[in-house]
């Protein structure tokens, strides 16, 4: 029977492997491992790597080594001025001692979360109640996240659990809130936007007062000058004809007379109420002259 | 017969070429190893048909087969540890899922596939995580997220912030192991360290000039947190692609820029009404100041002109006074008389009132058309029979008439 001779050693090798197989295990870089002996804890402290076990009698659980993620639904919250806010935050932990880990919660991530979710939920709340929305957007963040960190990790450790980090990722405020911050804001835009305009009127105004000063300093100093001008002229003039006329006062005054008579009457249409006995009548009425 | 043919073939060239070459002849190894497979298989069924004529001559080569097949077995699984790592990849190898090392790019070795695992980690490839929008790998910015964009500011506005960052691998074992998801762990990190340095400024700075320095502080932050988790990720840049205000304020917002232009407008149109009412003030003043010089030579040269006139008279007067003096009067009576309308009234002759129409004559005068010199002789001895049929009443007004 030449079948015989490959079979049975077949079955043996195939047999040697299926028990060697369940008396192996390797421990992935990512992972934790507990090893039960009938369903009893034997040991949990596993590096990563090939491991021996008892087949059949032992068998292994596995969990992540990793650090996994809490990121839970945004929570509101009340601050200290009573105000809602909206938090949404993120938790990063690890399985710290897997064998509390697989006791306390069963060694399921889902129920792991929903625990530090409530822990953290209760922290969360205690701390922000304490302070304004102003501290908690702008200063606060790392102060919360660190006592945050000291006062839920005791805690976690009940779950087998270490927290790396709490972090706030969103504080937003309500939909309902938000809308009166639009309105703040556009608001307060306007106010801006007024301001602005304002400014540019009032530059404006002093501009063109300004310029107007300008104008009339400029035509004021100008008039200034044209009548001291005219004023040197007229005084030129004035001694011009004073020296001239000087010379024979009586004559001036005749002369100027009948140049302003002339000058008077220069335009046709006057009409004259006479009396003919002037001198210029004199010969008027008779050829002898009055 | 079909046996020992390729049985002396095979055997040769195997051992010449395992000395000369080495591993590198992986396709023929295993064609050679098909082959040979097929000729045991073939080996055996022939075995069965043929009966017991061949078995002799089979047993040698089938013993030798199982040895050689074994042998080349080994060295296939062996060769199959070969592996080469691209550039900017790294090869990361564990060891019953038990790290061992990082290899760097190049041909390497390690123990083959059930005891050694090998993960390729590309290090150099440049991601890409975009919060607050999606770029939708389309054309154009799209898809705002305002859940991923809008956030508080210290003055308690409300700004949308949107962030591109880029990331690379720098540490491959740490990037596999520590962390379970890690980008989702990235996204994270930036919404948290952007929503903080975002929180500790006032909107108009985060809307102006804060935006570079923003960016800056972000990235430094982000890498922070990713290096206490060592998560093995390098931010290579964090752009800070828009920090406007939201949507539902921009009008407000643009509102405000514009106000801001307006303010230069009136100030702009100030200076041009500054800059037309000066220069024409100072073009007035000039007008003024050579007004004035045209006035002041023209006074002096008339005075001039009439001085010298009058002194040249007076020269010639003051030979002969008389005559000159009578001439030069009836000259000027004559040219005033000339001009003019005149009544004579000779008012010596009678006492009667005379009545003269003044406004009449002057109309009449006015409606001449020739108005030259038109004397009206009024003796008041015949102003009951008016030869000119105006009604004339004298009056003896001697005062007046003097």
């Amino acid at each position: 029977m030449p079948n015989n001779k490959i079979m049975i050693p077949a079955i043996l090798l195939f047999a040697l492997l299926t028990v060697g197989s369940s008396a192996v295990f390797t421990v992935q870089e990512t992972e934790k491992a507990i090893l039960f002996r009938l369903g009893e804890i034997v040991d949990a402290d596993f590096k990563p790597g090939f491991h021996f076990k008892t087949p059949f009698i032992n068998n292994v659980k596995k969990f992540d080594a990793r650090i996994l993620t809490l990121d839970s639904r945004p929570e509101r919250f009340l601050t200290s001025e009573k105000k809602n806010v909206i938090v949404d935050s993120f938790v990063k932990w690890r399985i710290s001692d897997v064998s509390v880990y697989y006791t306390s919660v069963a060694g399921d991530e889902r129920q792991a979360n929903l625990r530090l979710n409530q822990i953290i939920k209760d922290a969360f709340r205690g701390e922000f109640s304490k302070r304004t929305i102003k501290e908690l957007v702008s200063t606060d963040r790392e102060q919360i996240r660190e006592i945050l960190l000291k006062k839920v990790n005791p805690v976690a450790a009940d779950l087998g659990i270490e927290i790396s980090d709490i972090r706030i990722k969103r504080i937003d405020l309500p939909d309902e809130v938000r809308h009166s911050v639009y309105s703040r804001m556009e608001a307060e835009r306007a106010r801006v936007a007024r301001d602005f305009r304002s400014r540019g009127a009032e530059a404006a105004e002093r501009i063109r007062a300004d310029a107007d000063r300008q104008r009339e300093v400029i035509l004021a100093n100008a008039f200034r000058d044209a009548e001291a001008t005219k004023g040197e002229g007229d005084a030129v003039a004035t001694a011009t004809y004073a020296k001239a006329y000087n010379a024979n006062t009586e004559f001036f005054a005749f002369y100027r007379s009948l140049e302003a008579y002339k000058n008077t009457f220069s335009k046709a249409g006057g009409l004259l109420v006479l009396e003919p006995d002037s001198d210029f009548f004199s010969y008027f009425k008779s050829e002898k002259g009055k | 017969m079909s046996w020992n043919e390729p049985g002396e073939k095979n055997k040769d060239p195997w051992s010449g070429r395992d000395k000369q070459q080495g591993p590198p002849d992986l396709d023929e190894a295993l064609k050679s190893f098909q082959e040979k497979i097929s000729n045991i298989f073939g080996g055996k069924s022939g075995n069965g048909g043929d009966g017991g004529g061949n078995g002799i001559i089979n047993k040698t080569p089938g013993s030798f087969g199982i040895g050689l097949l074994a042998g080349i077995g080994l060295l296939v699984w062996g060769l199959s540890g070969i592996y080469i790592i691209d550039e900017g990849n790294r090869g990361v190898i564990l060891r019953f899922g038990k790290y061992i090392e990082t290899t760097q790019p190049g041909p390497h070795w390690r123990l083959p596939a059930p005891i050694d695992e090998l993960l390729i980690v590309n290090v150099e490839q440049q991601r890409f995580i975009e919060v607050g929008y999606r770029s939708g790998g389309g054309q154009g910015t799209s898809g705002s997220v305002p859940r991923e964009a809008l956030m508080l500011t210290r003055d308690e506005n409300i700004v949308d912030v949107r962030l591109a960052v880029q990331y690379t691998i720098k540490d491959a074992k740490n990037f596999l192991f520590s962390l379970k998801d890690p980008s989702d762990t990235l996204k994270q990190a930036i919404e948290s360290a952007q929503r903080a340095v975002v929180g500790q400024h006032a909107m108009d700075f985060l809307l102006t000039e804060g935006r570079s320095q923003v960016g800056a502080k972000i990235e430094k932050d982000i890498q922070t947190i990713m290096d206490s988790y060592q998560s093995g990720i390098r931010v290579t840049s964090v752009n800070l692609q828009d920090a406007q205000p939201p949507e539902q304020v921009q009008g407000a917002f643009e509102d405000a820029i514009k106000a801001r232009e307006d303010e230069q407008r009136l100030k702009n149109e100030a200076e041009t009404y500054s800059n037309e009412v000066i220069p024409k003030a100072r073009g007035a003043a000039a007008r003024l100041t050579q007004e004035a010089e045209g006035y002041k030579a023209k006074t002096v040269a008339e005075a001039e002109g009439n001085a010298s006139r009058f002194s040249q008279l007076l020269t010639e007067y003051e030979k002969a006074p008389e005559v000159t003096r009578k001439r030069l009067y009836i000259d000027a009576m004559e040219i005033v008389l000339s001009n003019s309308e005149k009544v004579l009234v000779d008012v010596k002759n009678g006492n009667n009132l005379l009545y003269l129409p003044l406004d009449k004559l002057s109309g009449g005068s006015a409606r001449q058309i020739n108005p030259g010199a038109r004397p009206v002789y009024i003796t008041p001895t015949q102003d009951s029979t008016s030869q000119q049929k105006q009604p004339i009443r004298s009056s003896s007004r001697e005062g007046r008439g003097r």
